[in-house]
């Protein structure tokens, strides 16, 4: 439940503390350099860290990156431009899968 | 769109902040790890916590190291950690309230953590707590997700009120289907699907499913879902709702992703016996109980055995809640199979160590294996039941030790 929802319904405090790569210095940010790293960066970086790509890279192909990077737009509303979305599964295709 | 990550948000005015309490683990020094490990990732620790396996940074989702299993009770600073949605807001005690309410419940109401543990009975019981995608990284073809391994699995004791009390004063109505959880979490954007989750009445009502404030005898760690969350015995660590804040039942099924499409399972394929009728589909079915699983946990993958000296081989196993009723070991990789001798009972949802003692006869490689079975006759399969989502992964795990 997001705070917003809850401040609206129900009388509970929080304090969130919302991580920022920026903000914390820790957070893994190593992606190989290449063309569409960028769109990566900008498009996926806002909910999870990009480790979750190295975690699939030892398997992945190009069709379930597209699967992948589809369900992060239909289902987990990624605003993700359609133009984007080519360039994300090439660039992941091309440095994180086993294509 | 805005980067709401790095922003400190102040939500609400009128609390007291202890720090802020990033996400930033330190990476531990050789001499922090256990003796003997030989563990090849990296550890890092979050805030309040012991040395992990990390698999994702953030959401976090880190895992516990094998021996740190030789221990039937998981400490709480080395209990596995895994969220969904990145936003995880650090929630302060006194001002936590728990909603209950829904269209199947006569009188809605609020509770404080005080009334929670004041106005109800107190329930201690131990039980595992274990991810549907336990051992995924294991699956062959691998599938996505969070690639964990054997650590995706804690046991604790857990102390709580019962979840069937708390209903019984909202006055559940007789139309009451299903009860749905609620966490403080949320996604990093407002479209992304809440975490939200349901169990059948029957679930939510049995006497073991409880309100939890504490595990272990102390408050339950942040990345654990202090101050309260769900524990759910038997059944899979998703409905075991962290940061729980809102419960309501409902005389519907509940449709979100998180129970709609997530965690659920080929119907027909598993040996599973707990029903979950509002979620089932066509070809497919929410998760349910934990099958039974076991784990060697004082043995690696390579270890060198003296020839002529005993070895003893210890691990835990555990089940949905019917109670392990044996375990049988193997030496030569699966041949012969002879009993472990179990360690006394710590209730049927917990993990029951065991150990098994042999002594290698011939130098050479050596496939050491074991396999529970539960109460119900239901034992560990040799063969992966593959499924697309990489769930219930109880297969046979095969150690090869080096005997010179």
């Amino acid at each position: 439940m997001s705070v917003h929802v809850m401040n609206r319904f129900s009388a509970v405090t929080v304090v969130a503390v919302l991580y920022a790569t920026a903000a914390c210095g820790a957070e893994p940010n190593e992606l190989e350099p290449g063309a569409g790293r960028d769109s990566v960066m900008a498009n996926c970086v806002m909910c999870h860290s990009v480790d979750y790509i190295a975690m699939h890279a030892s398997f992945m192909k190009r069709a379930d990156w597209r699967k992948t990077v589809d369900k992060m737009v239909s289902v987990m509303g990624a605003p993700i431009d359609q133009d984007d979305i080519p360039v994300i599964v090439d660039y992941l295709t091309k440095h994180y899968s086993v294509e | 769109m805005p980067n709401r990550r790095t922003f400190l948000k102040v939500l609400v005015s009128g609390f007291t902040m202890t720090g802020p309490d990033l996400l930033t683990p330190r990476f531990l020094h050789a001499g922090e790890l256990p003796s003997g490990a030989a563990e090849s990732t990296v550890r890092e620790a979050l805030s309040g916590k012991g040395p992990l396996i990390k698999r994702t940074f953030r959401p976090p989702n880190f895992e516990t190291p094998v021996e740190v299993f030789k221990d039937v009770v998981t400490p709480n600073r080395r209990f596995f950690v895994r969220w969904h949605l990145a936003n995880i807001p650090r929630l302060v005690a006194e001002n936590w309230r728990l909603k209950v309410g829904g269209d199947s419940v006569a009188h809605p109401f609020e509770l404080s953590l005080n009334q929670l543990k004041r106005e109800f009975a107190p329930v201690e019981l131990m039980a595992v707590c274990q991810c549907a995608g336990h051992r995924r990284r294991f699956s062959e073809p691998h599938v996505p997700g969070v690639q964990w391994g054997n650590g995706a699995v804690g046991n604790a004791r857990w102390k709580g009120v019962r979840l069937k009390d708390v209903l019984a004063r909202a006055g559940l109505r007789p139309d009451a289907l299903e009860v749905v959880f609620d966490g403080a979490d949320y996604g990093a954007i407002d479209r992304t699907p809440d975490f939200v989750k349901s169990l059948p009445l029957w679930k939510a009502l049995d006497e073991n499913t409880l309100i939890a404030y504490q595990m272990n005898g102390e408050d339950l760690p942040h990345w654990n879902g202090f101050p309260v969350r769900l524990v759910v015995p038997g059944w899979a660590g998703t409905y075991w709702t962290k940061q729980l804040i809102a419960i309501r039942a409902m005389p519907k099924p509940e449709k979100g992703f998180w129970m709609n499409t997530a965690y659920r399972i080929p119907a027909g394929k598993f040996p599973v016996t707990d029903r979950f009728l509002s979620q089932k589909g066509e070809a497919d079915t929410a998760i349910t109980e934990i099958l039974v699983n076991s784990l060697i946990t004082n043995i690696e993958e390579g270890q060198h055995c003296p020839l002529g000296r005993p070895v003893m081989v210890k691990g835990v196993a555990w089940d949905g809640g019917h109670g392990i009723r044996s375990v049988e070991v193997s030496v030569d990789g699966g041949k012969a199979w002879q009993e472990a001798k179990l360690e006394p009972h710590q209730g049927r949802f917990s993990f029951r160590a065991w150990h098994y003692t042999f002594t290698p006869s011939r130098t050479g490689k050596q496939v050491l294996m074991a396999k529970a079975t539960d109460g119900r006759g239901s034992t560990q399969p040799f063969e992966l039941i593959f499924n697309p989502a990489g769930y219930y992964n109880n297969v046979v795990q095969g150690i090869t030790v080096e005997v010179a």
